[in-house]
């Protein structure tokens, strides 16, 4: 593996120029990844259940597992070459043109943000449940939630994920002791998942149930490729990053397929498809307090890091988006002191709040779903293009993906029947968010484009491409 | 090629952009919401008779779903509330038309920004 090149941009602050902080390794790299993702084991997921039943949510779990697997082999050869901040932005800006990366910074800030408001809903509502206080609302545990996690973001980065690191590895051991207190190995003293998925409401859909769960099948493992976001402030791109996110993708799985084993053996499918709790619901049909406790907390941490890292994350696409003058400038200050994209971070809060608050979690859901479908439809063509326009061997790449096109392929067919699944059920509000994108970039192409420095945008000390 | 030198945006320019991104971002996401266009397309199917058996529940699931706190009266609406999937054909296509003429479009005005772009990079060496 060769040293990938590594572009550190400026903003000129006060006639100082300052950049992001190079201080992550790979274990921050992995807790991005993980942190962001692992919300999804304890909900989200189980809502493909609702739309396929247990058994199609099983088969996602695989399929969808294989969908990612292509997304973070893509993604660790792209990033590991475009080390910048924006992650999937810097390879759209570099391999497609402004316009696809404008837009890719909106799939990445609306996917994100989204997915930090399902966080703060599930975190407000758990508690709720907890409490069990008549006329408590989430409301304030919701807006502490936001506000507290965006403070820390705007402290700084290395604060942050190392807070990250440490709730995610709580939240990912309570996983693993929920599944070996129960007996794994053993059916009938506590698991009953025969008695519970049975020939007869396996796939209560049929086969069509199992493409439409597709849609939640997204989440368990949903912005496992923000690890791309940390390019500009990891110490050694091409190691931390490719191996950080395929650790993060090993430890999603297993923790996928041990969250499906305990709660489909735990409660019937209609109840694992509308819970917004399922770890927490299995923690306390053990008829164990300690483990209703454990996963309760649990619950409650995966929420937070998922949180936490989403604000890390949008914030720099944001702040991307300013740098480059796709938006306002304005955007692209880097604090001073703590040396953070502050000012994205302060406009995306009131965003995210004001969400929280008009929508329900699996609209939110949805939201997010789709601008992360959006994203690896536009990868699984970014790397075609990518090895078209500098064939290997013409520059250093930190990380070279195998079975080249083969990733590139299952990617874009599993996006196409994700959009087939998002239309069952949910195909007005894809609709709806895809005329938004239409609209916005046609705002930005005859519009906002003139005042983007043509040259600067690319800032890779690359060949001329093939074919231009 | 000249290089191209963007005009300056003004202050009042820059507040205007940034309220023109909130409220395109307000109205793609919190509009559906609104006119209801968001979230799951079920509806119950309502059974006369609500026992465990009715509503397709074996033995263990009942005792779970009472262990839960619920009856077969207040599980009712939460088993019997399914998807239908029929498929639409005139908004699948609509859907269809949608998304491949807006990634049409990306491509292809992202190329001809692209290869502004490309000139003014390389041809300044």
């Amino acid at each position: 593996m060769t040293a990938a090149v590594e572009t550190a941009q400026t903003t000129t602050i006060h006639g100082d120029r300052v950049s992001l902080l190079r201080v992550l390794g790979p274990a921050h790299v992995w807790a991005l990844g993980v942190g962001i993702v692992l919300v999804g084991e304890f909900t989200g997921w189980n809502f493909a259940a609702d739309k396929g039943g247990a058994l199609a949510a099983l088969i996602v779990c695989w399929i969808v597992g294989l969908l990612y697997t292509s997304v973070a082999m893509i993604d660790s050869e792209v990033t590991s070459t475009v080390a910048a901040a924006g992650g999937q932005y810097a390879q759209a800006k570099h391999i497609v043109g402004p316009l696809m990366a404008f837009n890719v910074a909106l799939f990445l800030v609306f996917a994100y943000t989204m997915l930090e408001v399902s966080d703060a809903i599930l975190l407000g509502d758990t508690i709720v449940a907890k409490a069990g206080v008549e006329g408590l609302t989430h409301n304030s545990f919701i807006a502490a939630t936001i506000v507290v996690l965006a403070w820390l973001n705007y402290r700084g980065v290395l604060m942050t994920l190392n807070v990250n690191f440490v709730i995610t590895a709580i939240a990912y051991v309570s996983i693993v002791v929920l599944f070996f207190s129960v007996s794994p190995w053993t059916q009938g003293a506590v698991l009953k998942l025969n008695e519970l998925v049975t020939p007869g409401n396996a796939l209560p859909y049929g086969w069509i149930g199992v493409i439409a769960a597709f849609q939640f099948g997204i989440w368990y493992y949903l912005g496992i490729e923000g690890t791309t976001q940390a390019a500009e402030e990891v110490r050694s791109p091409a190691r931390s990053l490719p191996y950080g996110t395929m650790a993060g993708m090993i430890t999603l799985l297993i923790a996928a397929a041990m969250t499906w084993y305990v709660c489909a053996s735990l409660m019937p499918w209609e109840y694992l498809g509308i819970t917004y709790y399922p770890l927490w619901d299995a923690g306390k049909l053990t008829g164990s307090p300690l483990l209703e406790n454990l996963l309760f907390i649990a619950t409650l941490l995966a929420a937070l890091a998922s949180a936490n890292g989403c604000i890390n994350d949008a914030a720099r696409a944001w702040f991307s988006l300013g740098r480059d003058r796709y938006l306002p400038s304005w955007f692209s200050a880097v604090h001073p002191r703590y040396r953070t994209p502050y000012r994205s971070i302060l406009f995306l809060l009131p965003i995210a709040l004001a969400f929280a608050f008009i929508a329900d979690l699996n609209q939110a859901i949805t939201f997010s779903i789709l601008s992360g479908v959006l994203q690896y439809t536009f990868m699984s063509i970014n790397i075609m293009m990518f090895r078209k326009k500098w064939p290997l061997g013409s520059i250093r790449r930190g990380y070279t993906h195998p079975f080249h096109p083969l990733p590139a392929i299952v990617l874009f067919c599993l996006c196409v029947v994700t959009f087939f699944a998002i239309f069952l059920g949910f195909g007005s509000q894809l609709i709806a968010m895809v005329a938004f994108y239409f609209l916005i970039s046609l705002w930005f192409h005859f519009y906002r484009y003139r005042f983007v420095r043509r040259g600067d945008q690319f800032t890779m000390p690359w060949p001329k491409p093939q074919g231009y | 090629m000249s290089r191209y030198k963007p005009p300056e945006q003004s202050k009042a320019g820059q507040v205007f952009d940034i309220a023109v991104v909130v409220v395109a971002i307000f109205v793609a996401l919190w509009l559906p919401l609104k006119l209801g266009l968001a979230g799951a397309a079920k509806s119950i199917d309502a059974l006369d008779a609500k026992t465990w058996e009715a509503l397709g529940q074996n033995p263990t699931m009942a005792s779970i779903w009472e262990k839960l706190g619920y009856t077969p009266e207040t599980a009712h609406d939460i088993i019997q509330n399914r998807f239908h999937y029929i498929i639409d054909w005139p908004t699948l296509i609509i859907m269809a038309i949608v998304l491949i003429g807006y990634f049409v479009f990306l491509f292809r005005a992202s190329d001809r920004e692209y290869r502004d772009v490309i000139n003014e990079k390389f041809d300044d060496k």
